[in-house]
Parts: C-alpha cells; structure tokens; sequence
C-alpha cells in the first residue's frame, strides 16, 4: 500500500475500531492492522457484553473516565447505528453477614463516582425485584443503569461507520516490525508495508509486544481467562437485573446475566495464564460454574446448557489503563484495557483523540457530513429479518439464508466461521451446529478466501 | 385466522405416520409443519441400512425410508420450510414461513419434534474450540447431503448404536476413525459391538475413559483423555460427539401447555427407532381421533 496514512490502529477490537472510527469521522486517512482473520479475534471475542455505568470502577481513575463517557455516548449514538441497549439493571448480592456490612461502602463508592442513582436495597425488595434468585440472599445495592448489549454488533457499526469514512481495514495483517524515520512510521506486515503518521496500539494481549516497537513497554499483559457458561433461552426469563457479587480486591467475581441473544449466562473466573490467543476451558470449572449458577438460581437446575466458552481479558499489572501518548515517536499506547474495554471504548476513543489533540496537532475539523452505518441487529426484543419472512437456516437461533449470504457483502464480510457466528448467531444455540453446521459449512464454502 | 382440524409440529417419522393415520381415520384437514426443506426427519441423512422393517418389513437406508415416509404422506398437508416459534395455550400457534409471521389454530396439535443429541458445550468439555468438533448427525449431513469430508481421523466419543451409526458414515468418505472412547466399563450398544468396531472397521474400543479436553489452534490436533487417573492424549484432527439423546423440547420447555396438545415419538424420550416412532405416531394418531369424535 503505498499511500501514507495519519494513523495506524495497531489491533481490530473493539477499542481499536472505536479509535478508528473516532479519528475517521474527524477526516483523518486511517488504516487499521489486525492480525486476527476477521475483526474481534482476540479479547474482544468472548467477554460478557455488559454496559457499565462505572460505579465499581476505582474513583478518579482514567478506566472510570472513558467508561462514563463510552457509556454516555454508546447511548447517544445506539439508535443511528441500530444497537440494543436492554435494560436490565444490576444487583451487587450480599450472601452473608460480612457481605451484607460491605454494602454501604459500594454505595458510597458509587455516589463518589458520580453515580447517585445506586442505592442499597433490603431483603423484601430484592426479593420483590427478583423472586427466583436463591431466598438466602441477605440485601442487596441496586443499580439502575447497568445494561445488556451485544458485544460484537457494536465493534462492528463502528468498523462500518469508519470505513464508510475512508478509513481501510485490514485483516491477516499482523506487524511484523516497525520503524520510526523522518517523522513516519513504517510498519511491516502481513499484507505489506504501511506507512502512516502516527501509530496507536491497541493491540489488547498483544499490547505489551507491540510497544516494544516504540519503547520498553510500560506495562506487561497477564492475559485473564475468563470462563463462561450459557443456559439455555428459558433461563431468560428467571432474571432481569444482572446479578453482581460482592468484590474482592482481586476480581469483580462472577456474575449472573441474560444475553443480547435471550440466553443467561454466567462467568467470568478470573485465571492469570501465559498464553495469549487460547482460551480454554475446563470441565472442572465449567461444572463449578454451572453449580454455582444453580445455588444463586435454583431453576436453572433444570435448565440446559447450549454453550460454554472462554475469553483472555488483557490485564496488566497496573490498577489503571494505560493510555498516553508518546510525543517523540508519534505513538499512542493504549494497553491493559482489562474486562471493561466494551463500555469504555468510545470514551478511550475520545481520550486518544484529545492526546492526539495535545501531541501532535488539532484536529480537523469534524466534516460536516457524518455517514451513519445501522447494522442487522441480531438481539431478542426487537425487529429480526426472519419475522419478515425468508428460509430459516439455523433453527435454534432463528438465523436466515438472507442473513449469512449478507454478512458476506459489504465493505466488511465475514472473514472466517467465527466471524461470520458473530455477525449472526448462526450455529451458537442450543444444539451447536447438529442440525445446520453442514449445511451451513455448505453454503460458506469458499467465501471466506475473500478479500483480507 | 387460518384454523385446523389437528396441527402437527415436525415431519418425522413419528409426525408424517401420524398424519397418515389421521387421514385415513378421515381427519383430513390436518396440517404437518416442517421447519426443513425436506420432510423425513433424522432418517433424511442416515446413509446407511437399517431402516424400515417395523413399519414397512423391507430394509432400507434412512434416506430410503424418509422418501417412503413423503410418498406415503402424499396429498396430505405437509408444509416444508416453516418454523413454529410458540404454542399458546388455547390452541394457537405462531408460525415463520418464507413470507413472514402468521398464525394458525387447531381442535388438536400433535408434538412430534423429535431428539438430537448433546453437543460438545453441553458435555461441559474442556479445551479449545477448534472446527471439527460435531454431533453424529452434522456428520451424517455432511457426508450424505453435502458429500463433503470434515476430517480424516477424528475420534468418535460414546458407543451407544449411534456411536455405530457415525462409524458407518466415517467409512462411507474413508474417513478412519482412530479410537472409539466409552466412559463406562462396558460399550453401550449390544455386546459385539466392540469386537465389530475392532475387527470389521478396526476402531479400537476404549473403555473406562474418559475425554477431558480437545486441543487446537484452529482445527481440531489432538484430545486428552483419562483412563485409571491416568492422562493421555490422542493425536486425531475432530472429535464426533455420539448419543446421550435428549428431546428437542425447546417449543414445550415446561411441559405441553394444555389438553389440547399431546406429544409422540422421540420427544417424549427415551430414544426409540425410527420404526418405533412410525408406530408411535400411528398410536397418537387413533388418541387424536378418540379425542375429536
């Protein structure tokens, strides 16, 4: 590729496609690498879709900032781009005594973060909010505002809004090198070299490797393993709010969900490991996932699991992100973005862009014509093409013909199985591909090797 | 409101015996909703013998079976491609076709969804998620409708009759399965059935083992099993998840929603062949029949 860009986003998640669009929409030529065969190959690809208000987060720190202002605008801007905001609201459980003590401290935190809607509720009343939740449940704090979304439509609008205003994806595409002369990067890789102003890395467990192009790396990545277990679509109905644990100073525990898709869920552990692309689960887990899920909500005793997955949230050592701009080098790191990179994604996108800003230049002026790119929504509750009519494909997630053959078109088609499952459910139910995978494999054959 | 005599969900054999009953008990204003292309149910992609001889004394192949399933059912109200997405007490259905929602209503619906078998997610499996990981009926389909060969050398997870069925299927592409595990002590299916899979395919039967994990980057490259407390991995490029049958009951997950709807076959659990749920579909069609007069 032998244009120059202003920017390279180093990584396709969702907060490096939240960067792209950022600088995109601000007329900025833009390229994005990701190494992955389709976007959200790597952290963004098996989180817990939920939208934080930040109350927990830790007060005053930059994670708080860019979640209250991702969560802030994810909501300005759902409607243009067709995303779902279910509103379920939260529930942080006190399951004992000592639990139950710990409550005033998280409202307190809450109100101090700026989130005054949080309140402590008795025994009585989180029983009248959520009747099948175990009666050994004690009191409770309540938060209004958290919220369910689909984690991969929403990557996936801001990949199509920045690439509806020029900016280039490419996917296959891992740097190999990089090298900083006369004012420009020139990054190699995969697909060829890049040329381009300013580099950001967003490269999520691969942050730490990245940076090295530029600088010892100011943080080093533990990659998190989180696994997941996911009841099948009857267990929707025994929960609304999301059901939080009290937190430990380690992990934010493991939560009870409903899913974009009408499922329940619930994850994530929180395991430190070595390696950076695999997730794996384990049976002895997964069973204590599934028991602890039954404890919490006795009906799920009954209730079938469809799927089970693990996701690498990219933790490092720091408390905080880490988020600056390196001036001399024209580079901008944005690493360690841990388990709330979803909600705070459009925040960080705001943040790098007033570091661009600030380091290396206003920027221009937003163009006045803003293209807007809904995509299909996948989520229960609202409008989904098979209500319209067409062949039902994948009968467990009600996934039509018409719906694979379009995550095929566009600037953006699916670059592999995963990807094409995140753009449509297809094969992600209850019986895992028994009664469609060959005829969806069928259907696919040869339209992956597309373009990169 | 399009309104029927007898409703029945899922063309199967149990479904389309039914129907055919039914009609010649003259009850024929009965409709057959199939969500597939093709009525016939599993049958449509068991490529091999077995099939037939409780309902018809003549052995055939399941898609065999599944065509003399279409052609004993023929004038009769069968609709392919169409989906029922709820059941509501009073009778009512709500229904996706290719040309939108609708909605119908029957004196009587029959449940004849049938079974599948559990997935690897269900099994609570360890591991990656590698492609090349599926049921016996994905494979079937691949290889007997799409002709296609997923992997050379998978192992096969399970030894119920199915577990023999996939074995079948495998050789059918010269596919060469590399082991058979069975949890258990003993194989599932009838006795002989590990000296069969030893002698006559030889697949190697392991007992008493116990798959723990699939390994793999992208494909499927090898599983680790237990046998004794002992860990071992087995080099094979995709796993076959065989049996542990459970009833496709996503339409009636707390049971049928009134006495208006009844169910048959494979459904009701546990697993019966498909002669069996030919005959079973005969039975609920004469119920039907008593409960209209």
């Amino acid at each position: 590729m032998e244009q120059r860009f202003d920017i390279a986003v180093i990584g396709g998640g969702v907060v490096g496609l939240a960067i792209l669009r950022r600088f995109a929409i601000a007329g900025l030529k833009c390229v994005l690498l990701e190494r992955g065969s389709d976007i959200l190959s790597g952290a963004s690809k098996g989180n817990s879709a939920l939208l934080h208000t930040g109350f927990d987060a830790p007060p005053k720190s930059l994670e708080l900032r860019c979640m209250k202002a991702g969560y802030a605008e994810y909501l300005r801007i759902r409607q243009k781009l067709n995303l779902p905001l279910i509103e379920s609201s939260a529930i942080v459980v006190a399951w004992n005594e000592a639990e139950l003590a710990a409550l005033p401290g998280i409202v307190e935190k809450a109100h101090k973060n700026g989130v005054k809607d949080v309140r402590a509720i008795s025994q009585t009343e989180l029983r009248l909010k959520e009747p099948k939740l175990a009666n050994t449940a004690l009191g409770g704090v309540f938060v209004p505002g958290e919220h369910i979304i689909d984690a991969w439509s929403a990557p996936l609008a801001y990949a199509h809004q920045a690439l509806a205003h020029g900016a280039v994806i490419l996917r296959n595409a891992e740097v190999t090198d990089g090298d900083f002369a006369r004012d420009a990067w020139t990054l190699a890789s995969k697909q060829g070299k890049i040329t381009a102003s300013i580099v950001v890395n967003a490269a999520g467990n691969f942050g730490d490797l990245v940076e090295l192009m530029a600088r010892l790396s100011p943080f080093t990545i533990s990659p998190r393993k989180g696994q997941f277990v996911v009841f099948d679509k009857p267990a929707f109905k025994l929960l609304r709010a999301i059901i939080l644990p009290v937190p430990t100073a380690r992990t934010k525990g493991v939560v009870i969900f409903r899913t974009a898709f009408g499922n329940l869920a619930i994850g994530p552990t929180a395991e430190d490991q070595d390696e950076r692309e695999i997730a794996t689960c384990d049976q002895d887990t997964l069973s204590w996932l599934r028991f602890r899920a039954i404890a919490l909500v006795p009906a799920l005793a009954n209730i079938d699991i469809s799927a089970t997955y693990a996701g690498l949230r990219p933790a490092s050592e720091h408390m905080d992100y880490v988020i600056e701009a390196v001036k001399e080098k024209n580079w901008i790191t944005v690493g360690g973005i841990r388990s709330t990179g979803l909600t705070a994604s459009l925040g960080i996108a705001d943040y790098v862009s007033q570091l661009y800003d600030k380091n290396f230049g206003r920027l221009p002026k937003k163009s006045s014509e803003q293209f807007w790119t809904p995509v299909p929504n996948l989520s229960e509750g609202r409008i989904r093409p098979y209500m319209k009519g067409g062949e039902i494909v994948c009968h467990c997630e009600h996934v039509t013909r018409g719906e694979i053959d379009a995550a095929f078109e566009g600037p953006l088609p699916a670059g592999d199985m995963g990807g094409l499952k995140r753009r449509t459910r297809a094969m992600m139910g209850r019986c895992q591909g028994f009664y469609c995978s060959a005829h969806i494999t069928e259907i696919t054959k040869g339209r992956f090797d597309g373009k990169p | 409101m399009e309104s029927h005599d007898v409703v029945i969900v899922g063309g199967g054999p149990t479904g389309l015996s039914a129907a055919r009953r039914l009609a010649d008990l003259g009850i024929r204003d009965v409709v057959v909703i199939e969500r597939e292309a093709l009525a016939g149910g599993i049958p449509r992609h068991c490529g091999h013998l077995g099939f037939g001889w409780q309902s018809h004394r003549r052995l055939w192949t399941g898609p065999r079976f599944a065509a003399e399933l279409r052609k004993s059912a023929k004038g009769l109200d069968v609709r392919t491609a169409a989906t029922v997405l709820e059941l509501l007490k009073d009778g009512q259905l709500r229904i996706q076709t290719p040309s939108g929602l609708g909605e119908m209503t029957a004196k009587h619906i029959l449940i004849a969804t049938g079974t599948r078998e559990t997935p690897c997610s269900a099994r609570l499996v360890g591991g990656s998620r590698p492609h090349g990981v599926m049921n016996t009926g994905a494979l079937q389909q691949h290889v007997y409708l799409h002709h296609s060969k997923p992997f050379a050398r998978p192992v096969i997870v399970g030894s119920e009759l199915v577990s023999f069925s996939a074995l079948l299927t495998c050789r059918h592409l010269g596919i060469r399965p590399v082991a058979m595990l069975e949890e258990n002590p003993h194989i599932s299916a009838p006795r002989p059935g590990d000296l069969i899979a030893r002698f006559i395919f030889g697949v190697p039967v392991r007992t008493s083992t116990k798959l723990i994990a699939i390994e793999g980057r992208k494909n499927v490259e090898a599983v680790e099993i237990e046998r004794r407390g002992k860990r071992e991995r087995i080099i094979c490029d995709g796993v076959i998840f065989t049996g542990l049958f459970r009833p496709e009951t996503a339409l009636i997950p707390t049971g049928l929603p009134s006495a208006k709807f009844s169910s048959a076959g494979n459904v009701r659990g546990p697993l019966k062949t498909s002669g069996e749920c030919w005959q079973q579909g005969v039975l609920a069609a004469e119920d039907i029949a008593k409960r209209l007069a």
